[in-house]
């Protein structure tokens, strides 16, 4: 199943595929932003692969390992075939000022809170999405709490020695 | 009532402070304002095993309007804070809170910028349970200390005014 | 003149009938439902940001409060990807003990479904006789880890302390027990008239709009497509088991409920196949550096001591890469995504939410049919806030 991927996909997007990676035995692919959407469409039209499942999608900030990654934001893209029961990983680097994306909501419906998941906590837009707003984090609440510049923001525990000073905020 | 502020201090007031507190500590409604893992186990203590009934509390009002004792049992977070005041100030005096599991109390495990460090930085508490979650008994015997609590109360007291109060 | 317009309703965040605190915004056309649009994020707790800055072993606590009603299956996602990663076997007897204990995680959490959903509808009992089946669970979770939900009893390498002497006694007894009172549970709701009118063509999705949603787990296994990850990618000594799957025909909530029961007796088969061939052996795996050595060797073995002290205070190092392990847990397939850069602290840990990919469904579940079949389908997909916010 590792070679049949492979192969299909050198076959028909070889020159878009940076690198192909197997760590502790799960097959991924580094490729370009630009190709995602007609690999994942091919996948989806494969009969054979039969690569229709769609796990999950997860972002991660790589501040201060941008020339090692080519990129700040890394996105990751979990596949799976049901028929196959096989997972193999799509993986895009992305610059740290604006990074935008296409949207996978043509392709699957799933793909729709899971988009606005990470556009809430990381900051990745995404074209063409049908309701890009926060899901997660209050209105108030501005920036994009999983990005490694936004602090933790933990509180000093009071103490019977000091619980007459306002607690102090740590970042 | 305002009545009971106007009469002079004297004996009957406080056999009438006994029988109001007996009736009142007898017969709370608590309104159950479940929100995370501490939620799961206030269900267990309301269930047939360790029977909650039988203390009183046998009517668990889903309106605020129509409860007595608003147990927040579970994490607050920022997004619910406003919430969580617009329910306690639509409950009707008498009320009481009870803040159980440390992360009501306190804040709990999680220190960071999404969960309020203790309900108490919004609503007046009386009775704080730890534990994560707190065990049935844990809870019931809050509850009976509430029950002493409210015991011990006056009729002539200003109800708007109370803040936190030692026991 | 009058003129017909729809009703906004808002199905607040303080709502019996919502299984915590979920917010759903209705527009109704007199008792249909137009649309519905759920609203999320508020017992968001920021967990991924707080695992990001603890060592592997501080993290693992925080795991267990996601998914509170299926703790040690929260556990066991977090320690088998760590494992993955750090490339650690475990012994035979830490899978069997760790297999048994994720079946009745799974018989705990489908028995609070029953009851939460029944009294939904209208059937009291139902939770009163389930709260009560769950004490017998929360025993032996209570012998296991000291702690009656968030036990974090399966670690890093291994388990926390050894198994308790009467675990087989108690898992039998529970296993006899819940068997016979499934009986009396399918007596009261599955022929009954109220039960079958309020779930039967209630909540409908089809097996291709389940795959293009994501759904995982009952939802999808409802609408007829044979998936189950301890089948198809199996770990943690599945292999060794004999059970079956079930699988549903319409995908509707009546047949997710009665695959559910089935689930139930499924999983009480495979905790007695585990009970009864359980092997000897040890409880912790041997590497050190990285794994905790036993408690009583700290008292006569000086290097014990120390890579004691070193672990829990500076923690070991990880290899630079990612892993994602997913595994089975009731509600549907639960992931952790780990990324790790080198150091001792994880750089990202994900969780994919199986909750709140099947809560996205919602909108289709339920458009276009009455109002109180949004209470039916919310407790359908069996949703738990905890894990939908994190």
């Amino acid at each position: 199943m590792e070679e049949k991927v492979r192969s299909f996909l050198n076959s028909s997007f070889g020159e878009a595929i940076i690198k192909e990676d197997n760590f502790r035995g799960q097959q991924s692919f580094y490729i370009r932003p630009e190709v995602l959407v007609p690999i994942c469409q091919s996948l989806l039209e494969n009969g054979e692969l039969d690569v229709r499942f769609l796990a999950d999608i997860t972002s991660l900030d790589w501040l201060g390992h941008e020339e090692e990654k080519n990129g700040r934001f890394e996105l990751v893209y979990n596949l799976y075939s049901l028929s196959h029961q096989y997972r193999l990983f799509l993986k895009i680097s992305l610059s740290g000022d604006n990074p935008r994306i296409d949207t996978l909501t043509p392709l699957w419906e799933g793909a729709n809170w899971l988009e606005r998941e990470v556009y809430d906590m990381m900051g990745i837009w995404f074209e063409g999405h049908p309701d890009m707003t926060k899901i997660l984090t209050p209105d108030e609440l501005e920036g994009h709490p999983l990005r490694k510049d936004f602090p933790l923001t933990w509180e000093q525990p009071q103490f019977s020695w000091n619980k007459d000073q306002p607690p102090e905020v740590v970042k | 009532m305002g009545l009971e502020e106007k009469i002079p201090d004297s004996i009957i007031l406080t056999q009438l402070d006994k029988m109001v507190n007996w009736g009142r500590k007898w017969s709370i409604w608590p309104f159950g304002f479940g929100l995370a893992c501490c939620a799961i186990e206030m269900m267990s203590t309301f269930a047939s095993h360790f029977d909650l009934a039988r203390y009183g509390m046998e009517v668990t009002r889903a309106s605020p309007r129509q409860a007595d004792l608003m147990i927040v049992a579970g994490r607050v977070s920022v997004k619910m804070a406003p919430v969580v005041k617009t329910l306690y100030e639509q409950m009707p005096n008498p009320k009481w809170v009870i803040a159980m599991g440390a992360c009501a109390s306190c804040g709990g495990v999680f220190n960071n910028y999404a969960i309020v460090q203790g309900v108490d930085r919004i609503i007046p508490v009386d009775i704080y349970i730890p534990g994560c979650p707190p065990r049935p008994e844990q809870l019931m015997d809050g509850i009976l200390k509430l029950q002493e609590k409210i015991g011990k109360e006056s009729l002539k007291d200003r109800r708007e005014e109370w803040g936190r109060r030692a026991v | 003149m009058l003129e017909e317009k729809t009703v906004t309703l808002n199905m607040g965040p303080q709502h019996p009938a919502t299984h915590g605190v979920l917010r759903v915004v209705l527009e109704l056309d007199g008792e249909t439902v137009v649309k519905v649009r759920p609203v999320i994020g508020y017992l968001h707790t920021g967990i991924e940001k707080t695992m990001e800055s603890k060592l592997y072993y501080h993290a693992l606590p925080a795991t267990d409060r996601m998914d509170y009603l299926a703790p040690m299956s929260n556990n066991l996602g977090y320690c088998l990807a760590v494992e993955k990663l750090m490339d650690i076997e475990v012994p035979e007897k830490v899978k069997w003990a760790r297999a048994c204990l994720a079946e009745l995680t799974r018989v705990n959490s489908h028995l609070v479904w029953l009851g939460t959903h029944a009294i939904d509808l209208g059937a009291m009992s139902m939770l009163l006789y389930a709260f009560r089946e769950r004490e017998l669970v929360l025993d032996v979770y209570e012998a296991c880890g000291g702690q009656r939900m968030m036990t974090s009893y399966i670690r890093i390498g291994g388990l926390a302390h050894e198994l308790p002497k009467d675990f087989d006694k108690k898992v039998l007894k529970i296993v006899k027990v819940v068997r016979e009172r499934l009986n009396d549970y399918e007596k009261l709701l599955t022929d009954n008239e109220i039960f079958i009118n309020r779930t039967k063509g209630v909540a409908v999705i089809s097996a291709e709009d389940a795959i293009n949603y994501s759904l995982s787990g009952p939802m999808l296994r409802g609408s007829g497509v044979k998936h189950d990850l301890r089948k198809a990618n199996p770990y943690s000594g599945y292999e060794n088991f004999d059970f079956e799957i079930p699988v549903g025909k319409n995908g509707d909530a009546y047949d997710r409920y009665l695959l559910r029961l089935e689930e139930i007796r499924q999983s009480l088969r495979i905790a007695q196949q585990a009970i009864e061939g359980m092997p000897e052996g040890p409880y912790r795996a041997h590497v050190p550096g990285v794994v905790l050595p036993p408690k009583e060797d700290i008292l006569y073995k000086m290097e014990s001591l120390i890579f004691h002290f070193k672990i829990i205070t500076e923690g070991f190092q990880a290899p630079f890469g990612a892993v994602y392990q997913a595994i089975e847990s009731p509600k549907g397939e639960l992931g952790f995504y780990i990324s790790s850069d080198g150091s001792n602290k994880p750089h990202r840990v994900r969780v994919r939410p199986p909750a709140f990919v099947n809560l996205a469904a919602l909108p289709r579940l339920v458009e276009g049919s009455l109002f109180s079949d949004v209470v039916c389908a919310i407790g359908s997909i069996d949703i738990v806030l905890g894990e939908v916010d994190r």
